[in-house]
């Protein structure tokens, strides 16, 4: 499956909900306001593991709107809308994390 | 008309949900009103004002450059939360250069940007008639 997450983990627990839920063969994306949980911060740890297991996604018009390129986390994978594609046809079912 | 100090309490991260440019516009049109206006950027609202920001890949507007426009308006006052950067991994080197010119000092040009503790904030807080949140 296929996870997107569009809240900052600094404002809502979408993200902690969604870690709480989701199985081993499910990736998660970050977009809109989602990408802070992507940059490297006091939070960071929650993604560490799954990011180090490449699944963890961001969307990089997000990322960069933000000004956070040069401060992602590591193994934060930068996907475009195309990529955003490709993953939900490859994941299947996506549940929204708002 | 009496001169009030009002405080904007900016929280939000820029583009996800439409608060900190709402914030910003309200903040603009009550600069023709000459109040003493001081912008605050805590939590999440320090984004705002990150340096590099580009919304090409998203199809919205990089208002992050109106935040110049604020000297000129005599809103020289931008406080920011120095443990709501360093929660996010940010220092006072990632905020973008925001200057005013001092009127009283040859219109020498200053920075706007005050990086503040929470006990400062509180103190400063408390010196204001209004405090809008966004």
């Amino acid at each position: 499956m296929l996870h997107t997450v569009n809240k900052s983990s600094f404002e809502r627990n979408s993200l902690q909900s969604c870690l709480d839920i989701i199985d081993e063969k499910s990736v998660i994306l970050l977009l809109e306001d989602g990408v802070i949980c992507a940059a490297d911060n006091t939070k960071s740890s929650m993604l560490a593991q799954l990011a180090a297991d490449g699944k963890v996604f961001a969307l990089k018009g997000d990322v960069e709107a933000r000004g956070i390129s040069a401060k992602l986390a590591e193994n934060i994978q930068l996907v475009d809308y195309s990529g955003f594609v490709d993953l939900v046809v490859e994941h299947g079912t996506a549940v929204s994390w708002l | 008309m009496a001169t009030k100090k009002f405080m904007y309490l900016n929280r939000k991260a820029p583009y996800g949900t439409v608060y900190a440019l709402e914030s910003l516009e309200v903040v603009l049109i009550a600069a023709a009103f000459e109040q003493d206006v001081s912008l605050a950027f805590i939590d999440d609202g320090v984004y705002q004002i990150i340096a590099g920001q580009n919304t090409d890949g998203i199809g919205m507007k990089n208002f992050s450059k109106t935040y110049n426009a604020l000297g000129d308006y005599d809103i020289n006052k931008l406080y920011v939360s120095e443990q709501s950067l360093s929660e996010r991994g940010l220092s006072e080197a990632d905020i973008m250069p925001i200057v005013y010119e001092d009127e009283d000092d040859d219109w020498a040009e200053k920075s706007s940007i005050k990086i503040v503790s929470n006990a400062e904030l509180t103190k400063i807080m408390a010196e204001q008639d209004v405090c809008l949140s966004f």
